[in-house]
Formats: C-alpha cells, sequence, structure tokens
C-alpha cells in the first residue's frame, strides 16, 4: 500500500508504471484466464508480496499445477513452472524435491485437483511431511469444466451436478491435512490478503509439509448458482462470518453451507521431514556406506 | 548336454538358495551356461516352493523343465508334485525322514538321505539340511564339479557361515562316497523302483 | 560421457532379469527410483532400495503407479536420472503420465515386467501381451522407444541404453521385459565403468532470459533446462509453443505434434536394433522378441533338420518398429512365422510392412507359459508350403 492508502495497483494502472509484482509474472502472458472477481489472482498476488517480503532467491523456486482454474498458476509465474496433469502435482513436487533438496517446490492448485482426483497423493505426501508447501485454492467447485460438484461443495449447495443440491458431506481440507501429520496447517479466505502474505512468508521457510487453504470466490459459477451475489458480496460474506481462531481444533472447522467460516494457523509443528528421516535413519544404519552421509556432513561443517 | 534338475520343499529349507547356489556353481565356476527360476505365487509364500535349474554346454533357450533329469525332493508336497515330470531313467533323491516315496516306478534311480537329521544332529544346524542334500547331490550326479559347488558356496551363504555350510556340504557328500546307509542297492549304486 | 564408477558394480553375478535391469539403471546413473510393489517386478525396485543409500540415490515407494511415474517425471526435471518399474496393471495406470512425460520431453525409463493379462490376469506368470500398449498405450500422437531383453544380461544391457536414448531424444523409454526373463537368473557380467557410455543430458547454454524451451535443431531434439539453473522456464502437458508457453490452435498443435513423433521417426535407423540370422535367402523368416525369441530358436533347429531353410529375425527394440528391413526381406521369403506370448500384435505390424508381398503366420501363446517348440515348429512348416 502507498502512504496514502491507495493500493499501488490502482497507482500503477493509473501512472502507466509497472505493477509492482510484474517482474514476478509473465506478463507476455496476460491477459489472464480467470474471471473477473475470481479470488485465485489474489492468492497470486499473496504469494509474490511473500517472497518480497523474504528476499526469496526465485531462481531456486518452482511452482507445480495440477489442472483446472487454479491449475493456470503455474502457467502465470515468472518462475520454473510445471503445469502437470489432473491431480498429480503433489507426486511431481516430490520428484523434483527430492532430485533437487535446495529447491522450494510450491504445489499450487484447486480443491479438485488435489483432493478429489488427488487426494490419495495428498494424504500421503502429509502423511511422509514432504518438504514441499500445499497451496489449494477452494472454492467449493469445479470451475474450468463448468461448476459441478466437488468433494468440498458444503451439504445442499447447488453444482451443475446436484441441481437439487450436494447431499455428500465434503472433506475438512485442514482436518485432513492435520490428521495425516502436516507440519503446518492454515485457513485463510481471499479477503485476507495480508494475513495470506504472513502464512506465505511463514510457510517458505518452515520444512516439511505446509498446507494452506485460501476459500476463494467463484462468482462465476458457485456464486451464481447458489444465488450468493456478486463477488464484492462474497467478500462482504468473508468479511462478516469469518472466524479468526489461531491454534483452533481443525477436526472443529468445517465448513457448513451459510455458516461461518473459521480461519487461522491451526497446526505449527516440527515433524522431521522425509528426507531428514532417511538421512538421519540411514545415516544411523549404514554409517559411512550412506553416500549422502559425507555431502551432509560438509553441509554441517560449512 | 542339457541337464534338467528340480529342487524342491517347503518355505524356510533354503530351497531358492540351493537353486542359486547348483546354478551359479555351474555358470560362472564351470562356464555352463545355466538358468535358475523359482516357483512364485502364494506357494512360494508360504508352504512348498521349488526351483528349476537347467545346465547346459550350449545356450539355454528352453527356460523350463520339459523333462527333469534330477528330482531332490525335501517335502512330501513337492515330491508329490514333481514326480510326474521326472524322466523314466531319472535321478530321484529325497530326504528320506520328511518324504515317502511309496511305489518307485522301475528306472528312476533312488537315493535317499537323512540330510535334515545329519544337519540336525551332526551339525547341530537344522538350517543347513539344504546344503547336506547338495553335498550329497553332486557326489551322486556330478551335474555340477565339486570345487565350483564349493565356490559358489562361499560366495551364496552369509559371510559368518560360510564354514559351517562347506562342512555341510562335505557331509551330504560324503554320505554317498562312502555308500552309507541302506540306500545303495547291489549293484545298480541306486535303488530301483519296485515293479 | 563414461559411467560413474560409483554406480557399477562390476563383476560376474548370478542374477535375476529384474535386478540385473537395476543394476543396469544404476551404471546408466539413475539416482530417483519411484515405484509401486507389483509382481513379477518387484524384485527390481527391491534391489534398488537396497543399492540406491551406497551411491545417492533417492528410493521413494509411492502410494501408487501414477504418483510413481508422475514422480520420476519431476524428478528427471530436478536434474536426477529417474526410473520406475511395473507390470500390466501398474503400466495401464501410468499411460496418462506416460503421455505427460513424452509431451513434456521428458527422459525417463519405465520397465515393464510383463506378465499374462487382460486385468490382473496372471501375476506370476509370463505374458507379452503389452507391446502395443507400450507403442499405444496414452492417447494422442507420439512416438516411444522400447527395448526387449531376452536374458538377464540383456536386461542389464537394455536399461543401460535406455537411459541414452532417453536422454538422446528427451523421451520416456520403455524396457519390456517378461515374466520370464525376469525371474530368471542367469550369468550377468557388468562392465567397468570406462567400459560403459552414458549419454549426458542436453542441457542448455543459452543466455539467461534468452531459454526457449521447445526451439529445436535439425535432430529435432530441444535441449533441456532443469529447475533451479535460473531460466524460469515453463513446460504444459497443453499444447505450447517454443517458448512451453500452452497455444489453443491449430496450428500450434500442427507445429509440436509431428515434431514429437519425426524426431523419434527421423532417427530410427540410430534406434532400431535386431538380430539376423540367415534371413537372406530363406524361405521362412521367424520375428521374435524377449523370451519367446530363444523359444524360437529351438523350433528353428527342428526345421532345419526337416531341411526347411528358415532364417531367424530377433527385434532388440521393439519401437520404433525396423519397418524397411521386415519390407526387404518379405520381398525375398515365403513367409514370416511371427513368435510371440499374445494373440497378435508384432504380428500385424509384420503384416503391414510386408504389404502382401509373402505370407505373415502367428504363432500364439495366450500368456502363462513359452511356446512349446514343436507348435513354432508346424507354423514355420506352413510357412514353408507358401507360395
Amino acid at each position: 500500500m502507498s502512504p496514502k492508502g491507495i493500493p499501488e495497483a490502482v497507482i500503477a494502472a493509473v501512472s502507466g508504471e509497472e505493477h509492482p509484482i510484474a517482474p514476478f509474472l509473465r506478463m507476455d502472458r496476460m491477459p489472464h484466464i480467470w474471471c473477473s472477481t475470481c479470488g485465485i489472482g489474489t492468492t497470486v498476488k499473496a504469494l509474490a508480496a511473500a517472497f518480497e517480503k523474504l528476499g526469496t532467491d526465485l531462481d531456486k523456486v518452482a511452482i507445480v499445477s495440477g489442472i483446472g482454474c487454479t491449475g493456470r498458476v503455474a502457467g502465470y509465474v515468472r518462475l520454473d513452472s510445471f503445469h502437470t496433469t489432473h491431480g498429480r502435482p503433489i507426486p511431481f513436487a516430490t520428484g523434483l524435491k527430492l532430485a533437487n533438496p535446495e529447491l522450494d517446490v510450491i504445489v499450487f492448485s484447486g480443491d479438485g485437483d488435489l483432493v478429489a482426483i488427488g487426494g490419495n497423493h495428498f494424504i500421503h505426501a502429509a502423511r511422509r511431511n514432504m518438504d514441499i508447501k500445499v497451496v489449494c485454492v477452494n472454492n467449493f467447485i469445479y470451475g474450468m469444466t463448468g461448476g459441478q460438484v466437488a468433494p468440498t461443495t458444503p451439504l445442499t449447495a447447488l453444482t451443475s451436478t446436484t441441481p437439487y443440491g450436494n447431499a455428500e458431506p465434503p472433506f475438512n481440507l485442514c482436518h485432513l491435512a492435520a490428521a495425516c501429520g502436516a507440519n503446518y496447517v492454515a485457513r485463510w479466505t481471499a479477503l485476507h490478503v495480508r494475513r495470506l502474505t504472513k502464512a506465505f512468508t511463514e510457510i517458505l521457510v518452515k520444512p516439511g509439509f505446509c498446507f494452506v487453504e485460501i476459500i476463494t470466490p467463484c462468482s462465476t459459477l458457485y456464486a451464481r448458482k447458489n444465488r450468493l451475489g456478486t463477488g464484492l458480496d462474497i467478500m462482504k460474506y468473508y468479511h462478516d462470518n469469518t472466524v479468526i481462531e489461531h491454534g483452533a481444533d481443525p477436526a472443529e472447522a468445517d465448513i457448513v453451507f451459510g455458516g461461518p467460516i473459521i480461519c487461522g494457523k491451526f497446526v505449527e509443528r516440527d515433524r522431521p521431514t522425509w528426507l531428514e528421516y532417511q538421512d538421519q535413519h540411514l545415516t544411523e544404519r549404514l554409517g559411512e556406506k550412506y553416500f549422502r552421509a559425507k555431502a551432509l556432513q560438509e553441509a554441517c561443517e560449512r | 548336454m542339457r541337464r534338467e534338475i528340480r529342487i524342491t520343499g517347503f518355505g524356510g529349507q533354503g530351497v531358492i538358495l540351493s537353486g542359486v547356489i547348483v546354478g551359479k556353481a555351474a555358470s560362472i565356476y564351470d562356464e555352463k551356461n545355466a538358468t535358475m527360476s523359482q516357483s512364485y505365487g502364494p506357494e512360494a509364500r508360504g508352504s512348498a516352493c521349488s526351483t528349476q535349474i537347467l545346465v547346459d554346454d550350449k545356450e539355454i533357450l528352453y527356460p523350463y523343465i520339459r523333462e527333469s533329469d534330477v528330482l531332490v525332493a525335501m517335502s512330501q508336497e513337492g515330491y508329490t508334485k514333481f514326480l510326474g515330470e521326472l524322466k523314466a531313467d531319472g535321478v530321484l533323491i529325497y530326504d528320506e525322514d520328511l518324504v515317502n516315496p511309496g511305489e518307485i516306478k522301475k528306472g528312476i534311480k533312488a537315493y535317499p538321505i537323512k540330510a535334515q537329521r545329519i544337519a540336525e544332529t551332526d551339525l547341530g544346524r537344522k538350517i543347513v539340511t539344504n546344503i547336506v542334500i547338495l553335498g550329497f547331490m553332486t557326489a551322486v550326479t556330478k551335474a555340477v564339479p565339486k570345487e565350483a559347488m564349493v565356490e559358489a558356496i562361499k560366495t551364496s551363504v552369509p559371510k559368518g557361515t560360510i564354514e559351517l555350510n562347506l562342512k555341510a556340504f562335505e557331509r551330504g557328500y560324503d554320505a554317498f562316497r562312502e555308500g552309507a546307509g541302506e540306500q545303495v542297492e547291489e549293484g545298480s549304486g541306486a535303488r530301483s523302483g519296485a515293479e | 560421457m563414461k559411467a560413474d564408477p560409483v554406480g557399477v558394480r562390476t563383476g560376474t553375478f548370478y542374477l535375476d532379469g529384474d535386478r540385473a535391469a537395476a543394476e543396469g539403471a544404476i551404471a546408466a546413473g539413475c539416482r530417483f527410483f519411484a515405484g509401486y510393489p507389483i509382481t513379477p517386478s518387484t524384485e527390481c525396485a527391491e534391489h534398488i532400495s537396497e543399492r540406491f543409500p551406497e551411491v545417492g540415490g533417492i528410493f521413494i515407494q509411492m502410494e501408487d503407479e501414477i504418483a510413481s511415474i508422475t514422480a520420476i517425471i519431476g524428478a528427471a526435471w530436478g536434474g536426477a536420472r529417474s526410473m520406475t518399474v511395473t507390470s500390466g496393471p501398474g503400466v495401464s495406470l501410468m499411460m496418462e503420465n506416460i503421455g505427460l512425460a513424452a509431451m513434456l520431453e521428458t527422459p525417463c525409463v519405465v520397465a515393464n515386467v510383463q506378465r499374462g493379462g487382460p486385468s490382473t490376469g496372471l501375476p506370476t506368470m509370463v505374458g507379452q501381451a503389452d507391446v502395443m500398449q507400450a507403442r499405444w498405450g496414452s492417447h494422442g500422437d507420439y512416438e516411444i522407444i522400447a527395448y526387449s531383453p531376452q536374458s538377464p544380461q540383456e536386461a542389464f544391457d537394455f536399461t543401460v541404453k535406455a537411459f541414452n536414448m532417453a536422454e538422446k531424444y528427451r523421451t520416456p523409454v520403455m524396457v519390456l521385459l517378461d515374466e520370464c526373463v525376469g525371474h530368471m537368473v542367469e550369468k550377468v557380467v557388468i562392465p567397468p565403468a570406462d567400459a560403459i557410455e552414458v549419454e549426458p543430458r542436453r542441457l542448455t547454454d543459452a543466455a539467461k532470459g534468452e531459454y526457449l524451451p521447445y526451439a529445436y535443431g535439425d535432430d529435432l531434439v530441444p535441449d533441456m533446462a532443469e529447475a533451479g539453473m535460473g531460466y524460469r522456464f515453463h513446460v504444459t502437458g497443453l499444447t505450447h509453443d517454443e517458448r512451453g508457453y500452452p497455444e489453443m490452435s491449430v496450428r500450434c498443435q500442427d507445429w509440436l505434434v509431428p515434431r514429437l513423433v519425426a524426431k523419434i521417426r527421423q532417427s530410427a535407423d540410430d534406434i532400431v536394433e535386431f538380430d539376423e540370422e540367415n534371413a537372406d535367402g530363406a524361405d521362412v523368416v521367424v520375428v521374435s522378441y524377449g523370451i519367446s525369441a530363444r523359444v524360437s530358436r529351438m523350433a528353428i533347429d527342428l526345421a532345419r533338420e526337416e531341411g526347411i531353410e528358415v532364417g531367424f529375425f530377433r527385434l532388440r527394440t521393439i519401437w520404433p518398429f525396423p519397418e524397411k528391413r521386415i519390407a526387404e526381406l518379405a520381398k525375398k521369403i515365403k513367409a514370416f512365422v511371427v513368435v510371440e506370448i499374445n494373440l497378435g500384435q508384432i504380428f500385424y505390424e509384420v503384416e503391414r510392412c510386408a504389404r502382401g508381398q509373402c505370407e505373415t503366420l502367428l504363432s500364439p501363446h495366450a500368456g502363462g507359459g513359452v511356446h512349446d517348440p514343436e507348435d513354432i515348429l508346424k507354423v514355420i512348416e506352413k510357412g514353408a508350403k507358401a507360395k
């Protein structure tokens, strides 16, 4: 924000200057495909702000996305970025990270991609405490295919494949991630830009499986089908109905149609990452025979 | 000349290791060609298991037993299962405490041995039953030279057990050379099956 | 480039095909393996899990085969030579992402120890019915390279080759073992590291900011960047332009997909390998691969005893298919006899290449075992009587 409180983007647009996060984006790919009032852009901006705040070496960051609206994030960020197959960004990221542990590997994808078709990978990566950061933009619906029910769609909500209302209980993603062993679990909405940015600065330096769920408006499909109003109306809804409760038990943070949204940092712990545990265990078992032991020793001495 | 050998027993007897030793002895220490395959599936995880070893001067083209020259049986179940593939004049080697051969067809050369008893009583380790019987088989069939078998044992068994295994092998080998026991019938050097 | 001695266990061993393939992979520089247990391929994964800690490799058992193939693609972009191994049902699960590997032009190796199918089929018994799946299994147009070893020694040798071809042509390469070769134990000689050629990755030397991930030269293979090198590149499974950016157009599809196919096809002479014995001047040529090739040679011996002029053609690579040579031979002989443990797959390839110039006969086997040489002989006899 500028000193006068006018958003920098607005100043930039008016003055014709480059947008402050333009260096982070592939500007030659603009305009993007996202609808007006979609929340995905906001989440990308928050990530960029977190990088800026931390002074992250962007040459060492890789973004992996799956398929869907949020899956397009990988295509718009000026980073090493991988747009993979539907549901598979987590195993792709797993391979990428383990092949080059120096990389900060961030999975940026939607709820359908990560916990429906990719649900198995999600739970196992959390169980392993794989050192990847998983950002889930949750808009309660399949956007790119035209508004079908998702495993996150609240009960009774209307979608194009639940024309009489959803009769399946949804996943509580934060509860799922926490139960599977994630080192960091938080939920915010697309309204909470500052808190979301802070969460990103935290996960970027936190080892292990870190999960951030971002409740995001899909005004074109979810809001329209459920008569929730415009994008602005949804932001107002977030404003009026969010309950911030750090350390809340994620099991108690279910999302109910029309109900409050419990947000906050729910889990922060220090289980060893997959690779840390491997290194520790194999060094104990194999001693000098463990090839990585020498490299680790040298790294410690440095 | 192609020789087809079947070794069968139950899980834990080291049947597969026996196959590896024979195949390795023939192909690495005797400059012949030898393939070894084992039976897989549920049967390999529990009770009966078997290995087939094919030894030839030429490249082995057919990877399975068609008619075995030698059947080594360390379990009743394996004996029953594989007796049918033994050649009419094939060699049958069995542990007589573990296998009741019943009536053996005429022509088959049968060599019983108390391999498990030797391993347990003489050597104090039942686990080397398979190596005792390999020693016996080596002496009976001459399918693979003794020296090659010894080398193969040295490089196949756990390091701390080499001495014990070589001793077991020698005991089995000598069990035939001494002509000990009731297994040798007059003349033929083997007990032929009853009519 | 020579192999890294750290990974080469030089010596003479008595090894099964699965473990020999594992040693081949390690010798070729494979340092990332992701897999899921499935008979009859598991011995390969087990062997790698034991060996990798000593050579600096990362072994991970994933939650399924989909995760396994995707993880090795990710690892390749992170700079590792990577591999997975599986069998029929697992390959079926991997197919979507084998397409991703082809589309992103990712060097990686998938070994399929073929068992009897379809579906769960015969988990512990031999089959060769996945050869067309290897070629056509993922949707869309692409080409693949596939090797077919007939012995544990070749499982080692061909896995090394598979890694080299994966790097040279930036493509997934399949090693199509079969259960018989995978589980058969036989002598395997692993040469010293300086006798093993390893193809280096074709990394770009473009200046930062000037790198185009899919710009290419005469060999049609683009130079690669790995994550973390500072190029900040983008790749996608969508149809993409030379910047790697998605473009949904006929023009872009036409720019991209024919090249993906052509980069393999135009180099077929460099890739294709086969053994030929007395094929020129023969009346009948037996075409086979994998374990069936060994059994076929027994039948050929029997046929020659009967005075039939029989030649032998063994596919070392199955894909690309040796179209040119099969077409040449078709003009000179009476019949091809294709011996494979399926109900006709390579048979149709041979028939296609023969273009009616000679008979093409099949000696089929539904799987679970190998052919009786006598059954093959009968088909050879029939071929010898062809006009």
